[in-house]
């Protein structure tokens, strides 16, 4: 990343609010990073935590006229909050392609996969044929690695597997040569096997392409294989980023080290039972006061009713930052359990 | 896709037959001491007579030789009504046009009406549009034909005189008459289906909004106009076109029976209608029959449609 | 007929945008303590127009209920008297009944002589119509109890036993569901008119009652069919099964609360397909006889004695029908909605 140049994507203050029946939930509370070309940036934290709305907005993909905006995110130069449909559009598909979850329901089962890839093209490509763009297809099968392209451009998608589909997928999402690829939950609804290829492919991807790619999930190992850097987010907030190395061994915020220490390790000792963050994410259409984490840390003090600042805490490590009171000292202190990095249990666990 | 069709083929044999006996059994063993000999003989008749009529009309045979004997009269065209000595096809023939004329003109404006209502209803959900057209389907689905068929009929045709006050004239004779004598009885039949359709498409398509493929079209860069019509709408249609099978059966087997009478169309669904105040039994049968026919039939045609609409199921 | 896909009340306010976090939409969002049904009805309440409909088809039947009273007490007349050479003092002035060349006097809005105006035979139409609507009222509510009855009783049996019983009672209702409602009423309508089981025969106002209850059993069984397929691979099914619990036990005691929810949302869709199917069948001659009173009867009378002379004798039973039957499909639909929140998505955008 040279210093000189824009990143591709800066996010600032991004809040996204959802009137419900019973009140607003502030789903995204104050977000801001940047994701530079070439980079793998993953978003973690629990389902609730804002990880998949802060996607999403930036396709501006939540609708309704329930959900209210705030803050900025500017793509390659482009404001998207408050961005016109058509522009929006515009960007959708072509600037900014998404790969989502579930690959069973994400494609259309009436359309064979050939056609749906080519109504991407010609939404953006105006001028292209449709022959033209049937070939781009079939390259852009082959490419994500998917056997007899040619052949299967024909085929529905309930005629492929889970982890085809995704590849599907995929080249659907490179058709438009994309310079940001936000890919939600990715490997999720896969079989482990499959879920190291599609990485794979999206390893590839980054490295022929140059695109920044964003990355949001829940399982810390897939971040572990391909993130450069990580977001930690928590109930609407980021908690702690970082680049990966920093995030998995000098982790500061207590809420990463729960995450950490809830992995399973193979060197771990198997007698152990596997320590789970204690309590239940907060709810959303009341927070608690200050930080977000507090009533489920086990090393929260008073002056955890003020929101912490989202700064630098480590020397020398300016892209490290993180939303904790706790001095450096005492983090290290603390993340001690067991001789590994983890969050203290204050009660019992149920496993 | 030919692997489907052959076994919705045979489905449909299957279940023609199911129709055939469980009609024929309710028409005969519903009869006095299941035999219509004596409904034929009338009050006052001897028991040789209801013999003779019996040994006549064959109801003296075990009854799975009658269901096999009255089946092959129906199909061969051989059924005879036992009160008025017509043949029983020749009188479903003569209704056929006037019916055929209803249900096809009908069924194209109910389907169409209802695709343009309930997508309107859709994409303007909440807003006034939709207010109107929710108010409008709540009538329709509310209204009995034959009372808005009165209501045409003494408003439009006696009142103001646009249109006949009923029957039916032949495309041959008069095409102008053939249409002017169906525009109300096709506004009538329809009525009641587009408010139930246009609402089911509505719910359909906004369940829609909520699926993932639609949220990758969206993400693909489509228009909204594009997303909604190749993706909401196009998967909202299936459940509809199989719903518009059954009902645009029904009315060609003469199930728009309301409509019919009330517009004095001698179609087959009055013949029905007369036949059942004469007692007619054996015409009535065959109209039954027939009804369940059209509808095995062309629910079949429909399902190979709705199969060349969603490739899911050809495979199933 | 729609078929409504089943779902238990209270899975969590859905109204949230898309693109929203699954996680938002727990149970955790509910107010403690509230149960589902408590929180349908505060759903439904908030639903004006359905409540407001609620209120005029609940009127109506009251209304209906006292036509004895109204009878009897204000028009001093009997639903089924004739008086066709009749004459009464509407505001100082004479009044025939029928006019010299039989036609029926229209309304007078005088509440004691005539209110809604005469029929052919110069019988009272606000009577008739009170009268009739009892009837109408009734063979819809005997009719929707035997549809409900009969079509969750074999949609649970079907579900839960599957094999041939399934097939065997799948295939009946195919058959039934094959056939034109007006077309199988009318059959098995003049069937029972004519030879009649048991009391079912003659002008029993029982026997239309029977026969739509009879008709509609398919438009139930299929969905609650469907539902208990899939409830009875639940966790909960299968749990009660390892406990030892009698298939009966299980069929009534796990499976049909699971299904209230579906049950009450078609009773209102029964009951005003059922009214309406009443009258058209009366029309055609197979579902109420005369001399009884019912909306159907006299949209019938009216239709075929009284088009162009007299066409207050099919407006006003006819309007009196449609916004009865209204009423109850309005009030119905928010039910539904109330019931299944996650149509409510529908009403928040």
């Amino acid at each position: 990343m040279s210093a000189t140049e824009p990143p591709l994507l800066e996010i600032s203050d991004l809040r996204v609010a959802f009137a419900t029946e019973d009140g607003t939930v502030q789903a995204v509370d104050g977000v801001s990073f940047t994701v530079s070309r070439g980079e793998v940036v993953a978003i973690v934290g629990e389902s609730g935590s804002g990880k998949s709305v802060t996607a999403m907005t930036l396709m501006g993909l939540p609708r309704g006229s329930n959900a209210t905006f705030q803050g900025t995110a500017t793509f390659d130069g482009t404001e998207l909050v408050g961005a016109s449909d058509e522009q929006l559009r515009r960007i959708r598909g072509a600037g900014i392609a998404m790969v989502f979850q579930d690959p069973m329901s994400s494609l259309d089962p009436v359309y064979r996969i050939g056609d749906q890839i080519v109504e991407q093209i010609r939404a953006h490509e105006r001028k292209i044929s449709k022959a033209q763009a049937l070939d781009r297809a079939v390259t852009l099968m082959e490419r994500v690695g998917i056997p007899r392209a040619a052949e299967r451009l024909r085929s529905y998608p309930h005629e492929f597997s889970g982890g085809m589909r995704q590849r599907v997928m995929i080249a659907m999402a490179l058709s438009c040569s994309p310079k940001l690829l936000i890919a939600d939950e990715p490997t999720t609804a896969l079989d482990v096997t499959i879920q190291a290829q599609i990485l794979e492919e999206l390893r590839k991807l980054r490295d022929e392409t140059d695109a920044g790619v964003i990355l949001v999930t829940h399982d810390l190992g897939v971040v572990a294989d391909i993130a450069d850097r990580v977001i930690v987010m928590y109930a609407g907030r980021v908690v702690e980023q970082g680049v990966l190395d920093d995030i998995f061994y000098d982790p500061q915020h207590p809420y990463t080290w729960g995450l950490l220490g809830s992995i399973t390790r193979i060197d771990s000792d198997r007698s152990q039972r596997l320590p789970a963050i204690p309590g239940m994410p907060p709810s959303l259409l009341s927070p608690p006061k200050g930080c977000h984490f507090r009533p489920r840390c086990p090393h929260a003090f008073e002056k955890c009713v003020e929101v912490p600042p989202l700064e630098g805490h480590v020397a020398n490590r300016p892209e490290s930052l993180d939303r904790c009171w706790l001095t450096e000292d005492r983090k290290r202190a603390l993340r001690q359990v067991d001789g590994q990095v983890g969050l203290r249990s204050t009660e019992p666990v149920i496993s | 896709m030919l692997r489907f069709v052959v076994r919705r083929m045979l489905v449909m044999v299957a279940l023609l037959i199911v129709i055939s006996m469980f009609t024929f059994a309710m028409f005969v063993l519903l009869l006095p001491n299941g035999n219509p000999a004596a409904l034929l003989a009338g009050r006052l008749a001897t028991p040789a007579e209801i013999h003779l009529i019996s040994v006549r009309y064959g109801f003296d045979k075990p009854i799975y030789i009658q269901y096999i004997d009255t089946m092959k009269n129906i199909f061969t065209g051989q059924a005879y009504s036992y009160q008025s000595s017509f043949n029983v096809l020749d009188e479903i023939r003569a209704g056929m046009p006037a019916t055929l004329s209803l249900a096809i003109g009908a069924g194209l404006i109910w389907l169409l009406v209802s695709i343009l209502f309930g997508t309107i209803a859709a994409v303007r959900a909440g807003k006034y549009a939709d207010r109107v057209l929710t108010v409008l389907s709540m009538i329709g689905v509310s209204m009995p034909p034959f009372f808005f068929g009165a209501i045409l009929i003494y408003y439009v045709a006696y009142k103001a005189n646009i249109i006949p006050i009923g029957g039916y004239v032949p495309f041959s004779q008069s095409v102008g008459g053939w249409f002017g004598h169906l525009v109300a009885p096709w506004i009538t039949l329809s009525i009641l289906f587009i408010g139930f359709y246009s609402r089911v498409l509505r719910s359909s398509i906004l369940d829609s909004i909520n699926e993932d493929y639609v949220r990758t079209a969206r993400a693909k860069g489509l228009s909204e106009r594009q997303v909604l019509i190749r993706h909401s709408l196009r998967n909202s249609l299936i459940p509809i076109i199989s719903l518009w099978g059954l009902d645009f059966a029904q009315v060609i087997g003469g199930g728009a029976i309301l409509t019919e009478t009330v517009y004095n169309l001698h179609g087959v669904g009055e013949l029905a209608r007369d036949s059942i105040g004469r007692l007619d039994t054996i015409t009535l049968m065959e109209i039954v029959i027939l009804t369940g026919i059209a509808v095995v039939v062309i629910g079949a045609i429909v399902d190979v449609l709705v199969a060349y609409l969603d490739p899911r199921i050809r495979l199933a | 007929m729609s078929v409504i896909s089943g779902q238990s009340p209270g899975q969590g306010p859905g109204e949230l945008g898309e693109g929203f976090d699954a996680g938002f939409e727990s149970e955790g969002q509910l107010p403690p303590g509230v149960g589902p049904w408590k929180l349908a009805w505060r759903r439904l309440r908030r639903n004006r127009v359905a409540m407001f409909f609620g209120f005029v088809f609940l009127l109506i039947v009251v209304v209906c209920l006292l036509a004895p009273v109204y009878s009897t007490d204000i028009a001093h007349i009997g639903p089924n008297y004739g008086n066709p050479t009749g004459t009464f003092t509407l505001n100082g002035k004479t009044q025939f009944v029928l006019s010299q060349i039989g036609i029926p006097i229209g309304p007078t809005w005088d509440i004691h002589h005539y209110f809604l105006g005469a029929d052919d035979q110069g019988r009272d139409v606000a009577v008739r119509l009170l009268y009739g609507g009892r009837t109408s009222l009734m063979i819809g509510a005997v009719a929707t109890l035997i549809t409900m009855i009969i079509g969750t009783l074999l949609g649970v049996f079907a579900g839960y036993f599957r094999g041939w019983w399934d097939a065997i009672l799948r295939s009946a209702n195919d058959v039934v569901w094959t056939y034109p409602a007006v077309l199988l009423g009318i059959t098995i309508g003049t069937v029972l008119n004519i030879h009649g089981i048991g009391p079912l025969h003659g002008t029993n106002a029982l026997v239309p009652a029977v026969v739509i209850g009879f008709v509609y059993v398919p438009y139930v069984f299929r969905p609650v069919r469907g539902q208990v397929l899939t409830l009875r691979e639940r966790d909960f099914v299968d749990a009660a099964r390892q406990q030892g619990l009698s298939h009966w036990r299980i069929m009534t005691s796990e499976i049909l609360p699971n299904l209230s929810s579906t049950i009450v949302v078609f009773v209102p869709l029964i009951m005003a397909n059922s009214i309406l199917l009443e009258a058209g069948l009366t029309y055609l001659g197979a579902g109420v006889q005369p001399p009884n009173a019912s909306w159907g009867t006299m949209i019938s009378d009216g239709i075929n004695n009284d088009i162009p002379t007299a066409f207050h004798n099919v407006l006003i039973p006819g309007l009196m029908l449609v916004i009865a039957v209204m009423s109850i499909n309005i009030f119905g639909d928010g039910l539904r909605d109330a019931l299944d929140p996650r149509s409510k998505i529908r009403v928040a955008r």
